[in-house]
């Protein structure tokens, strides 16, 4: 027989369900109202007419932004940083906590202590920055002049990626190991054929965390990136955002589309791609937050 | 440790007589070798060093050598020559900074109070949020309620801060003769909290404003993903605690005192250091995307200060003793709030 619920509990269950509908609404409408906006007319944009639905439909805007040759550009500079940025930090992640998590390892407390550190003080931005120009410069001397790669190598590795990965390869039971070195696997096999099968959805957790942070990247994108034909999506939005929210540069304008549906768009355009992909890695998003535990 | 002359003898009580220390023989020969053993261990798991070679690396380039800029700080700064031939100067920055007496130091002085208060804000709204929606989420019942829920709250943290403070300014922009005002600022004003006039000046060109919509933005950013990590630690409480506190006739906010509280006590703990680690390393990303000069009165933090005076001024030791202060403050709140959690209740995050 099912209990019969107490007049609180009954209450709190009543608030629960309106104020968590209103929340999870009140998240999801920026994102409709973006989508509603980008479509809507001139008229109905400028002078606050939409409010959830679209009106005067166009679909302008997106035309102008996918005939925009710097927003692919920008785009395709996106994917090459979220991709050879994540492959190699995952390659560098996965070698570094394979070794921390031996405890045969000389030095382990130093090593960890060495990775801890960075997590509790940072140098700071101007330091930085006065790195990052003399690694361009270094990079430049060996005739690596494209900006990217110094975004791709010097950028985004974070000492926490790095204790996830070593906790759940400590978490791999020894006698696994064992039975692989006794059938004369070497260290690179060992980690290739056991811990990497093992914890595969960690490294899938971790890699997700790289990618986004590469996906995401802005601030150091934008000081370091010299050429404008470099600059990935996240540069170029900002950049058009700063022109077309200017009320000068805007004087003239004269579209069938207001130019806020065009930063609308460029905002959809650029969700659009993570909203695709959400439902398949929401699980490994929701699991890295719970093996994120710090252990000296 | 240095080995003592009763280490080397022991007493043979049986013969009368003193004796060498056979122990003591092999420690010496281990002591004298310790090198040896060190190299040869390295040299049998070579493999394994050489893993941990691409890490130490990366990290010793764009993380370590960072922080050897920060002599910059104590030199006069030249051009030229690098950081380490630069004259010694002392304190002087700090000293211009903290005592300066001039509109510079009162500017580092207001950055200080910013970031403290941007962050103390964002522990006293943000951190419980993530809380109260965990215990709501406990509360439903249809699965596929609470998965939409959750999925719509997650949705936020996905975006880039770019994009993120891109909706933001789109939806509390100002109103001008061609267009009118964002959307949230035309609900407020029509639902009276604000009035027209403030509206209409764009609610980020007012200092006002500015910590508010930081907060609010945060929350609507982070909370629904926050609380996951509650979440996880309240569906582990087993059911039959609830039923015995029903037995002895608790409601249901005695309920949530007596038995989710204490049982995701140690998650709010590790969660809260943190935060209190974090809490003057807010996110300058954010902070440089959202101010403009006519909110620097209540959004300049330290590190759009350095930013502003280092990066696009040339005031780079200035910039960078001002951050190097609020990143140290910073490393010690950490390493005394996890002390204190550790004392107080056996929960730490190191």
């Amino acid at each position: 027989m099912k209990r019969k619920l107490e007049s609180s509990e009954m209450i709190f269950r009543v608030i629960s369900y309106t104020l968590l509908c209103v929340f999870s609404l009140l998240c999801l409408y920026p994102f409709l109202y973006a989508i509603s906006a980008s479509v809507s007319g001139e008229h109905a944009v400028n002078y606050g007419e939409v409010v959830l639905l679209p009106k005067d439909i166009q679909f302008e805007a997106f035309r102008r932004m996918f005939g925009d040759n710097m927003f692919w550009n920008a785009y395709s500079n996106t994917l090459f940083l979220t991709f050879y940025g994540t492959v190699w930090a995952l390659f560098v992640a996965i070698l570094g906590a394979y070794a921390l998590s031996k405890k045969r390892l000389l030095f382990r407390r130093f090593f960890n202590f060495f990775l801890v550190f960075t997590m509790l003080f940072s140098a700071g931005l101007v330091p930085q920055y006065l790195n990052y120009l003399d690694t361009k410069a270094v990079f430049n001397s060996v005739g690596i002049t494209d900006d990217k790669w110094l975004v791709v190598i010097a950028m985004g590795m974070a000492a926490m990626n790095i204790i996830l990965l070593r906790n759940a390869f400590e978490g791999v039971p020894g006698e696994i190991e064992e039975a692989a070195i006794v059938d004369g696997a070497t260290e690179f096999q060992v980690l290739g054929k056991v811990y990497i099968p093992m914890c595969k959805s960690t490294i899938a957790t971790v890699a997700l965390f790289f990618a986004i942070s590469r996906w995401n990247g802005y601030f150091w994108a934008r000081q370091m990136i010299s050429n404008s034909n470099e600059h990935p999506l996240q540069v170029f939005i900002r950049l058009k955002l700063e022109e077309f929210t200017d009320p000068e540069a805007m004087a003239g304008w004269n579209e069938v589309y207001a130019s806020d549906s065009v930063i609308y768009a460029l905002i959809v355009c650029s969700i659009v791609p993570i909203l695709i992909i959400y439902p398949f890695i929401q699980k490994y998003f929701a699991k890295g937050v719970n093996v994120g535990g710090v252990k000296e | 440790m240095k080995p003592r002359a009763s280490d080397y003898l022991i007493y043979d009580e049986a013969a009368g007589v003193y004796r060498e220390n056979p122990e003591q023989a092999v420690r010496d020969d281990v002591e004298k070798h310790a090198w040896r053993h060190v190299i040869m261990t390295i040299a049998r798991d070579w493999r394994l060093y050489l893993m941990l070679v691409p890490m130490l690396l990366v990290f010793l380039f764009w993380r370590y050598l960072p922080m050897y800029e920060l002599l910059g700080c104590f030199k006069v700064p030249d051009e030229v020559l690098p950081v380490s031939q630069q004259l010694f100067s002392g304190f002087s920055y700090f000293k211009r900074l903290l005592v300066g007496g001039d509109s510079m130091s009162a500017e580092f002085w207001r950055a200080m109070r910013n970031t403290f208060l941007l962050s103390f804000y964002g522990l006293l709204f943000g951190f419980p949020m993530p809380i109260i929606l965990a215990l709501f989420f406990n509360e439903i019942r249809s699965n596929i309620v609470r998965s939409t829920c959750q999925v719509l709250t997650y949705l936020p943290k996905f975006m880039s801060t770019v994009i993120m403070t891109s909706l933001v300014m789109m939806l509390v922009k100002q109103g001008s003769l061609t267009s009118s005002m964002g959307i949230v600022s035309r609900a407020m004003a029509s639902l009276g909290l604000i009035s027209e006039e403030v509206a209409n000046a764009g609610l980020l060109n007012n200092p006002d404003f500015f910590r508010a919509i930081y907060q609010i933005s945060g929350i609507w950013e982070g909370a629904g993903y926050d609380s996951i990590v509650y979440f996880a630690a309240i569906i582990a409480i087993s059911p039959t605690s609830y039923e015995a506190a029903q037995i002895d006739g608790a409601g249901k906010m005695a309920q949530m005192r007596y038995v989710v509280l204490p049982s995701i006590l140690s998650t709010i703990v590790i969660m809260l250091i943190t935060r209190i680690g974090s809490l003057l390393n807010i996110g300058y990303e954010k902070v440089l995307l959202l101010y403009n000069t006519n909110t620097y009165v209540t959004a300049d933090v330290v590190s759009t200060f350095a930013n502003r005076y280092g990066l696009q001024g040339a005031q780079k030791g200035l910039a960078a003793a001002a951050e190097m202060m609020n990143n140290v403050i910073g490393m010690l709140l950490v390493i005394s709030a996890n002390t204190i959690a550790r004392k107080a209740s056996d929960t730490s995050l190191y």
